[in-house]
C-alpha cells in the first residue's frame, strides 16, 4: 500500500526526511530573582500561566480571555509601550488550535516580551487596539490570512487579500498555488466564468515549452505570422540583417584587385 | 519613408513625395509612441532608468504619459498580483485603440518566480501582449530593444486598425 498523507497539510514538504533528526530547541532559561524580568512577572501575578526567557526575552504564556488585561498591566505597570508585532501560528493539525502572539517593546528598559495565547478554531479574541494602535494592521492581516475574528476591532476587513477572496492563505490547509477559486480569480473577476474555457488553466510548469505556439512566441532566427499553423513544419526565411550597419566585407575584394 | 528619391529640381520644382498611406501612418505610429507609466514592482526602476536622462527614452520620441487616455503602450513592468488584474484591464480598456502592450520581464511573462496563489501567471491572461521582454529585471537597454522591436511590428501593420490581425482573442 502506498503510504498515508495527511490531507490537513497540504503545505510543500521537505523531499527527503531523516528519521534520526531532532529539531534543535531555543533553550528555556528560569527567570531569575531581581531582574527587570522579575517584576514583570511578579507584576502579572496569577494572569501568567507559565514564564521563561528565550535569547534574553520574557515569553508569557496566558488565557486568551485575558490577553486585555495582560497586555494592558504591561503596558501601564512595566513600561511595554510599544507592540512591535501580532500574528497568528496555525497549529490545527497537530493541536486543533492557533498560537497568538503579542511581541511588546519596553523601550526605555531596551527589553522585549512575547505573550502567547492559544484559542480554538472558532474561538475569538478580543482586540488590543484601545490599547495599541498598531495592532491595528496586526488584527487585521491576521483575520485576513487566518480567519481569526477579532471581537471590539473598530474596522475589521480583509486588508491584503482582496475583500471577495474566499479562504485565508496563510492556512496550513491552503494549497501555496491556490485552490480553484484563488486560480481562476482574475478570469472570473474580469471575464466572467465562460471565459475559463477560453483562457484555460493556469501554466504552473515553469519549463513548459508549446513548440508550435505560434501566438505567443516568436521563432528564432526567421518569421512566422501571427497564429499561422505550424504543426506541419515551418517555412523558413532568410535572416535579415540591418542593411544600415553591416558591412558586406565579401565585397571588399573587388578594391583589392584595383589597388593591385 | 518615401519610397522615391525625388529630385526638386528636376520634377517641376514641386515638394513631393510619395508614399502610401499606411507607411505614412505607422511612420507617425511607431515614432511618437507614448507609454502609459505602470511600475509595479522593481521592475518599475529599470523603466524609470530607461526614461531618465542616461538612456533617454524621449530620443525615439517614447514619452511616459500619466495617463491611459494619452497613451499608446502599456508596458507593464512588475509582478502582477490577482488584487490589482482587475485595475490593469481597466487601465488597458481606458487606453485608445491603436494600442499595444509591452510585458517586462519573468514576473509579468509567467508570474516568475512567484508560483503561488496570489500572482497572476502571466498578464497574457488577461491583457493581449505585444512583446514579451524576458529579463530578471531587464536592464534599460532590452526595454529600448524591446520598444525597437515594437516599432518594426507596427510598421509592418496596416493603417487600418480593423485589417490587423490582432491579439484581442479574450474582449474586444
Amino acid at each position: 500500500m502506498r503510504k498515508y498523507t495527511p490531507k490537513d497539510n497540504v503545505q510543500a514538504k521537505a523531499y527527503y526526511t531523516d528519521r534520526f533528526w531532532v529539531a534543535p530547541r531555543v533553550p528555556r532559561e528560569e527567570v531569575e530573582a531581581a531582574t527587570h524580568f522579575a517584576k514583570v512577572v511578579a507584576a502579572l501575578g496569577s494572569l501568567a500561566k507559565e514564564t521563561y526567557i528565550e535569547i534574553g526575552q520574557l515569553v508569557i504564556h496566558i488565557n486568551a480571555g485575558e490577553n486585555f488585561q495582560v497586555l494592558k498591566t504591561l503596558k501601564e505597570q512595566c513600561g511595554y509601550t510599544q507592540c512591535s508585532e501580532q500574528s497568528a501560528v496555525d497549529y490545527l493539525a497537530k493541536d486543533g488550535e492557533f498560537e497568538l502572539f503579542y511581541q511588546l517593546l519596553n523601550i526605555h528598559e531596551a527589553k522585549r516580551v512575547r505573550v502567547v495565547c492559544r484559542i480554538k478554531k472558532d474561538e475569538a479574541i478580543e482586540s488590543i487596539v484601545p490599547l495599541f494602535k498598531s495592532a491595528n494592521f496586526a488584527e487585521r492581516e491576521m483575520f485576513d490570512m487566518f480567519g481569526i475574528k477579532v471581537n471590539n476591532h473598530p474596522f475589521l476587513k480583509r486588508i491584503i487579500m482582496p475583500d471577495d477572496w474566499e479562504g485565508h492563505p496563510l492556512l496550513k490547509t491552503y494549497p501555496l498555488q491556490g485552490d480553484e477559486f484563488a486560480s481562476w480569480y482574475e478570469v472570473d473577476k474580469i471575464f466572467g466564468k465562460e471565459y475559463r474555457d477560453i483562457i484555460g488553466p493556469e501554466n504552473r510548469d515553469p519549463a513548459r515549452i508549446d513548440r508550435y505556439d505560434t501566438k505567443r512566441f516568436s521563432r528564432i532566427g526567421y518569421e512566422v505570422p501571427f497564429g499561422a499553423d505550424i504543426s506541419k513544419g515551418e517555412t523558413k526565411q532568410p535572416i535579415e540583417y540591418s542593411e544600415t550597419f553591416m558591412t558586406n566585407y565579401n565585397k571588399s575584394s573587388k578594391q583589392l584587385d584595383e589597388r593591385k | 519613408m518615401a519610397q522615391h528619391q525625388v529630385n526638386y529640381a528636376s520634377s517641376a520644382g514641386l515638394p513631393i513625395a510619395l508614399t502610401s498611406v499606411d507607411k505614412l501612418v505607422n511612420w507617425g505610429r511607431s515614432n511618437s509612441l507614448w507609454p502609459l507609466t505602470y511600475g509595479l514592482a522593481c521592475c518599475a526602476i529599470e523603466m524609470m532608468a530607461t526614461g531618465a536622462g542616461r538612456y533617454d527614452f524621449d530620443r525615439m520620441g517614447t514619452i511616459f504619459r500619466a495617463s491611459p487616455r494619452q497613451a499608446d503602450v502599456m508596458i507593464l513592468a512588475g509582478t502582477l498580483s490577482k488584487k490589482h488584474s482587475e485595475f490593469a484591464r481597466r487601465l488597458y480598456d481606458q487606453m485608445t485603440e491603436p494600442k499595444w502592450v509591452i510585458s517586462m520581464g519573468s514576473c509579468a511573462n509567467t508570474g516568475g518566480m512567484f508560483n503561488t496563489y496570489a500572482t497572476v501567471q502571466g498578464v497574457d491572461r488577461i491583457i493581449p501582449v505585444d512583446i514579451y521582454l524576458p529579463g530578471c529585471a531587464p536592464r534599460p537597454e532590452t526595454l529600448q530593444y524591446a520598444l525597437m522591436m515594437l516599432q518594426k511590428k507596427i510598421r509592418r501593420e496596416s493603417a487600418d486598425m480593423k485589417k490587423n490581425k490582432k491579439q484581442n482573442l479574450r474582449l474586444v
